[in-house]
């Protein structure tokens, strides 16, 4: 770097701005050559206040603690005993959420099928409908109702143990879905009706239902349909949790998904996903907040998702309110998704392990993302399974041992005095005090 | 309209006062009938505008709902027949898989919506966004159908005796339209195309098992231009 120039006058050092970041500039250079915007997979990758910004404050003398291998913490959870003849009855409240079969292969749906089996929860499915393989390996199946209908038919509904009404995703509240071109193989494209090859839109909107009055007449529909045995769920970006817990508990959901912003996608612009929608750890207490003003609360189920990621968060989520979480993005990695393994080719294709978030291409290298007949082939359900249910035991052992130091015997029981936040931020988002204070900004009474 | 012999009664009709037995009881009666059942023959009276009225049937019935139903009657259906005489709410006949749906009177919004088999007939007019999304149904329509009809409709067919609202067929994948009368606006992609004897034969076979008498060459059909299917910067504006 020239330190002056050629009559001596010394130059500046060579500034980055703050404005312009060499990310920016390279999505200006990206969209530049290209006309179109960045689809990408994954969630908000920007910081957020977050489940790491609040802490257990654990026993003292005033709370004593349960003793870890000998007293009991349980972790049971059941979802959808207000309305369904048969609600779901889980071992562990961490269930895997809904991944469409199009955006991962058959063999990597089996997987989560075989993990979450193996671990005592349930899965989900998605955009593009119920495989023979995750049915056949799921002991416990939510079934996805999304505005696009793909694979939509009665007879799988009705061999679903609970149906997910998603009327949004944390991804990208009010939008639709997206698989280009390159994922449509024959067997996605005979499941979703559509021709091989195309760049294929999911509506964002249902196609016969507005509203919450007409939400109210849908369910009643499928209700009617699986003879009011299954529970009905209704997803939710989180975008006004406080006003869609109440509409989606008024409309008759026995459990109510909330999706934060950091949540997953199989493919989404990726303005929509840093832009739009709340933090995970900004929509639980307003959730939470409606559950209660209806008496609803332990009654209709909240599961939370969005960056869940280990069992300090669980437990962070369930001391807030929630009755359960769900995880995407955690369970593709602990499949082997962005492993470090795979790095020369990450390489290959521009990027790096950790980084890599082009699902929607098909290239993946781990072969779960993908429907490439040779990529798939790497990778093997059965350890699939086996890593994921390891990680979800592990999940479920972490969360356990906070809450037996908060002298909790069954997760339940953790509540927002348990914990304390660490930045102003994460105390007015989460309402608990922050660190050595008693005071959160908003607190009833304190005059802010 | 072909003349008709007037309706008979079949002899071993069963007779559902829904107002009295309740919607529950009414829809699992006709769900516990079988494929083998020797009970085909229902009849529904004081409909009321009850909402999912003979939704998820899925055995070879003849169900007759004697008034005007609410949304979703006839949901998803399978194999089974349903009948409606009066007009039918919005959503009738979602995601129907196979068997039939006549609607002697009007048919509200989404009529069709997401279906991917079977045969709906309208007698009056389907209002908008009819046969949206759909997946290989056949839609049969004596009068007008409104707009934003079959939005996304990736296949099966639509058929209109009358004329179609704006933005007929916007996004479409593989869906084919007729349509007899005039249409006030194609939707982005949709595009007038050739009508061959292909296309004539299949519309002279959804008339006739609408049991409508029209002339098929009186028909234009419509579809995609196929120019949405893979991204281009030059039709952003499209999208
Ligand atoms: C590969 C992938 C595919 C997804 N597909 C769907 C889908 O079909 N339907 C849906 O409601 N959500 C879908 N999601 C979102 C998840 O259900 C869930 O809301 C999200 O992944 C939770 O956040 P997390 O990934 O941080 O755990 C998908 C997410 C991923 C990562």
């Amino acid at each position: 770097m020239n330190k002056h120039d050629e009559k001596g006058i010394p130059h500046t050092t060579p500034r980055q701005s703050a404005t312009f970041t060499q990310d920016v500039n390279s999505d200006i250079r990206r969209a530049a050559a290209t006309g179109i915007y960045d689809i990408r997979g994954g969630g908000a990758k920007r910081k957020v206040p977050s489940f790491d910004d609040l802490l257990f404050m654990g026993a003292s003398i005033s709370r004593y603690p349960l003793e870890g291998y000998r007293e009991k913490c349980e972790t049971s959870v059941t979802i959808g005993g207000l309305h369904a003849e048969n609600p779901i009855e889980l071992d562990i409240p961490i269930t895997i959420a809904g991944m469409s079969f199009g955006a991962l292969s058959g063999p990597a749906k089996e997987a989560l099928g075989r993990g979450a089996s193996a671990a005592g929860t349930s899965t989900t499915t998605g955009d593009g409908g119920m495989t023979p393989e995750e049915r056949g390996h799921s002991n416990k199946l939510v079934y996805q109702y999304l505005p696009s209908r793909y694979g939509m038919n009665p007879d799988d509904l009705r061999k679903a143990d609970a149906i997910e009404i998603v009327v949004g995703q944390g991804a990208k509240p009010g939008g639709g879905g997206m698989l280009l071109g390159q994922k449509i193989s024959d067997r996605v494209a005979h499941m979703r009706n559509l021709p091989k090859g195309i760049d294929q839109r999911s509506a964002c909107r249902h196609p016969d239902w507005t509203g919450p009055d007409d939400l109210e007449i849908k369910i009643l529909e499928l209700r009617e349909i699986t003879g009011w045995k299954v529970p009905i769920y209704v997803k939710v970006a989180g975008a006004r949790p406080y006003y869609d817990t109440t509409l989606a508990i008024k409309a008759g959901a026995d459990a109510v998904v909330l999706d934060g912003m950091q949540g997953g996608t199989a493919a989404t612009q990726d303005v929509f996903i840093e832009h739009v929608g709340q933090p995970t750890l900004a929509i639980i207490r307003p959730a939470v907040q409606a559950l209660q003003d209806l008496g609803m609360h332990r009654k209709v189920q909240l599961i939370l998702s969005g960056g869940i990621r280990t069992g300090a968060d669980v437990a962070k989520a369930m001391a807030l309110g929630a009755d359960a979480v769900a995880i995407g993005t955690a369970a593709l990695i602990a499949l082997g998704d962005n492993d470090p393994k795979w790095e020369a080719e990450y390489n290959a294709l521009g990027t790096t392990a950790g980084a890599y978030d082009d699902w929607h291409e098909g290239k993946d290298p781990a072969g779960i993302t993908t429907q490439d007949p040779e990529l798939m082939k790497r990778f093997d359900p059965i350890e699939g399974g086996r890593r994921l249910r390891n990680y979800l035991k592990v999940m479920t052992l972490e969360a356990q041992t906070i809450a037996r130091a908060c002298g909790k015997n069954h997760l339940h029981n953790l509540e927002p005095e348990d914990l304390v936040a660490l930045t102003m931020e994460a105390a007015a988002m989460a309402k608990v005090p922050l660190a050595g204070t008693d005071w959160y900004p908003g607190k009833p009474g304190t005059g802010f | 309209m072909r003349p008709q012999p007037p309706p008979k009664r079949p002899l071993n009709m069963q007779t559902i006062d829904l107002t009295e037995v309740g919607l529950r009881e009414t829809n699992k009666t006709l769900h516990a009938q079988s494929a083998d059942t020797n009970q085909t023959a229902w009849e529904i009276v004081n409909p009321r505008g009850s909402h999912a009225i003979a939704c998820g049937l899925d055995a070879p019935i003849e169900v007759t709902v004697k008034g005007s139903t609410g949304y979703y009657c006839g949901g998803m259906n399978q194999q089974a027949t349903v009948n409606i005489h009066g007009s039918a709410g919005p959503g009738t006949g979602e995601n129907i898989m196979s068997g039939k749906i006549v609607i002697e009177g009007d048919a509200s919004q989404y009529l069709g919506a997401t279906g991917h088999g079977g045969l709906i007939v309208v007698k009056g007019n389907a209002s908008s966004r009819c046969g949206i999304s759909m997946k290989g149904v056949n839609i049969v329509v004596q009068g007008n159908i409104g707009h934003m009809s079959a939005f996304m409709g990736q296949s099966g067919n639509l058929v209109v005796c009358g004329d179609a609202g704006d933005a007929l067929g916007d996004s479409c994948y593989e869906a084919r339209f007729f349509v007899r009368g005039t249409v006030k606006s194609l939707g982005a992609d949709c595009e007038k195309k050739e009508m061959r004897p292909e296309h004539l034969e299949i519309l002279k076979g959804l008339l006739d098992e609408a049991g409508f008498d029209a002339d098929p060459s009186e028909f234009t059909r419509y579809g995609s231009a196929r120019n949405l299917y893979n991204f281009d910067v030059d039709n952003a504006a499209a999208y």
